[in-house]
């Protein structure tokens, strides 16, 4: 049957395989053509930016300067100081984001009378914009009506300012005992730590479901030999459970790093940066700088300093668990 | 490890008996399981409860945990005080561009990717799985810069707002590898019955995919719905504003009256919360499959 058909010739076959790689790259073009216009070139045209002073419109080129100007020039003070208040969400927030749901999953993967209820409502509030939540949780917040506020005095402690406090939340919780702690001891502001929990209230849903598939990639054969072998539930789970879930554990670690280094939304409807600066988080810097300031070629500069982190942690993923982590 | 067994374990649940004898263990489970899912839903509790109080009661301390009087005329109100008609539209129809437009762009690519044989090909797999790993912060200024005058000079039109976004890597990833797994035989058989690339596409490939492109369609959606960083750089105009930069500025210029920006935000996630109680499945499945970053 397939001798009947042009392509049994040379050429046959060759016109046949020049019409497939026209037609490929007539079905590619227009994915080809917005990645390049909208990924591809801007990632370049970015270090290309971050070589001038560009200020709204192109000045003259200035080489490194503006990373100099960022990592130890005027802007150095700014930029180390917001990304310190990055790195300290991360930590008050990706642990505590990754103990908790590593809780949930761990329970919520066992038959149980309603899951799918509570996986709904964990679930919720990732689907949530950020923005609407977050002007919720500034609500919430309210320094004279807030739910928050009521809480505190339900159980007797003063109110707070939460948002609008830039004192360290170590320094209010000295100051309370009636002792004084040392500047540097103070501790992130509490409006950073508002933000904090609105963060944790925010993702957590997603990493249940990202635990609870990674559970379910462990063979159950491990848990009954371990049964028959006697080993009681804390056993199982320190021995079992978290070795052969560590892939899943180490995917969560670096993929809420990276989501928490790029967060924008919250912290901009929260508190935009304020109060005294106490939150604001590195990609508030970039946007002032590059935003309300105008200056273009400086923002490129501490984009790509971010970005760096970020791919550095990519990588560090890939080569850790590249292989391990297969799709569907 | 991202290929999700959630699947499996709902269907071992199901096999398993219903009622379970009483076990102390499962009400600490229900305990801790509980009180926690009690404190990830109440702010939207108190989003909802707080639009429905009149401005006097919304501030008084200490609040009121259930409405004394239901005013719901406060959403009337809200929705007035701004034009949340426009904002909607706004989003409505650059959410629906972009995710038709993902899906156009994302198909075509994804079965050549899948099923054609052409110069190139691994080097262009290449590139777009790159574009994975390219941040938003990298491209954000630079596509500021393409956006304005010297450029496109698109600012303050829909197409800014859509067109950065109608090509993803990651949609074209997704659908690859469902196609991929598409029986190949089909594809021979049809080949041989005389049907073209689009043709084979369009009437035997996409009406099996309906799982995978109800997923992709999905992401981009919300996506774009949730989307506020870019239209806030690329808007001026009120008239072209999203939802999420209209309740943004609503919240700033009716802060004190709490009653009715818990209205606005209500407006904001309500649609979203309806659509996820909808296809929940898919998207959680969805989530877990894809294990994509937030």
């Amino acid at each position: 049957m397939v001798s009947a058909r042009p392509a049994a010739t040379p050429q046959g076959r060759r016109r046949r395989t020049l019409i497939e790689n026209v037609h490929a790259w007539l079905f590619l073009l227009p994915a080809i053509i917005g990645l390049g216009v909208f990924e591809f070139f801007p990632a370049f045209f970015a270090f290309w930016i971050s070589l001038f002073r560009w200020v709204i419109i192109q000045g003259p080129f200035v080489g490194l300067q503006n990373y100099a100007d960022v990592l130890w020039g005027p802007r150095s003070e700014a930029f180390w100081k917001s990304l310190g208040t990055t790195f300290t969400y991360v930590l008050f927030t990706v642990p505590i984001e990754i103990a908790i749901a590593l809780g949930i999953a761990v329970v919520l993967f066992r038959p149980l009378r309603a899951r799918g209820f509570y996986r709904t409502a964990y679930f919720m509030p990732y689907i949530t914009s950020t923005v609407a939540a977050a002007i919720v949780f500034a609500w919430i917040f309210n320094p004279t009506y807030g739910l928050m506020n009521w809480a505190l005095e339900g159980v007797g402690l003063p109110a707070q300012r939460w948002l609008d406090e830039p004192s360290g939340v170590i320094e209010l919780i000295a100051g309370g005992l009636g002792l004084g702690v040392p500047a540097w001891a103070a501790g992130p502001s509490l409006a950073l730590i508002g933000v904090c929990i609105f963060t944790v209230w925010h993702f957590i849903g997603y990493q249940v479901v990202i635990f609870m598939a990674g559970l379910g990639s462990i063979s159950p054969e491990y848990y009954e030999a371990a049964r028959i072998d006697g080993a009681t539930e804390r056993q199982i789970f320190w021995k079992i459970t978290m070795p052969l879930l560590s892939p899943t554990t180490f995917f969560v670690l670096i993929i809420a790093t990276i989501g928490a280094l790029r967060a924008f939304n919250q912290v901009f409807v929260m508190t935009r940066g304020g109060p005294l600066d106490t939150s604001r988080v590195v990609s508030l810097e970039i946007f002032r700088t590059f935003f309300q300031q105008g200056n273009f070629g400086i923002g490129s500069a501490m984009a790509f300093i971010l970005v760096g982190i970020i791919l550095l942690l990519t990588f560090f993923q890939f080569r850790l668990v590249g292989r391990r982590v297969h799709y569907e | 490890m991202l290929a999700s067994r959630g699947d499996t374990t709902d269907a071992s649940a199901a096999v398993k008996p219903r009622r379970r004898p009483f076990r102390p263990s499962s009400v600490l489970k229900h305990l801790w399981l509980g009180s926690l899912a009690a404190l990830l839903v109440f702010p939207f509790y108190w989003m909802l409860t707080t639009a429905f109080k009149d401005f006097f009661e919304a501030s008084q301390f200490p609040p009121t945990l259930i409405p004394r009087e239901l005013h719901p005329e406060n959403f009337a109100t809200a929705w007035s005080e701004a034009p949340w008609a426009r904002y909607f539209l706004n989003t409505i129809l650059v959410a629906t561009s972009v995710t038709i437009g993902t899906l156009i762009t994302a198909t075509l690519a994804a079965y050549a990717f899948a099923r054609m044989e052409f110069k190139g090909k691994s080097v262009i797999f290449t590139l777009v799985l790159a574009t994975l790993m390219i941040p938003n912060e990298a491209t954000i200024i630079p596509n500021f810069v393409i956006m304005g005058r010297r450029y496109l000079n698109l600012y303050d039109t829909y197409w800014a707002q859509i067109l950065p976004f109608v090509a993803s890597g990651f949609s074209i990833f997704l659908l690859r590898q469902f196609f991929l797994s598409f029986p190949k035989e089909l594809f021979d058989a049809a080949r041989i019955d005389g049907a073209g690339h689009l043709r084979f596409l369009w009437s035997i490939l996409l009406p099996n995919s309906t799982p995978v492109l109800v997923t992709v369609a999905l992401f981009n959606f919300l996506a774009s719905w949730n989307a506020f960083l870019w239209p806030l750089l690329v808007t001026s105009k009120d008239e072209l504003r999203p939802v999420q930069l209209g309740v943004q500025v609503f919240s700033s210029e009716f802060g004190s009256q709490y009653h009715l920006t818990m209205a606005a935000a209500t407006f904001v996630i309500l649609p979203v919360i309806v659509l996820f109680l909808v296809a929940q499945r898919q998207l959680i499945q969805g989530y877990a499959r894809a294990g994509i970053r937030g």
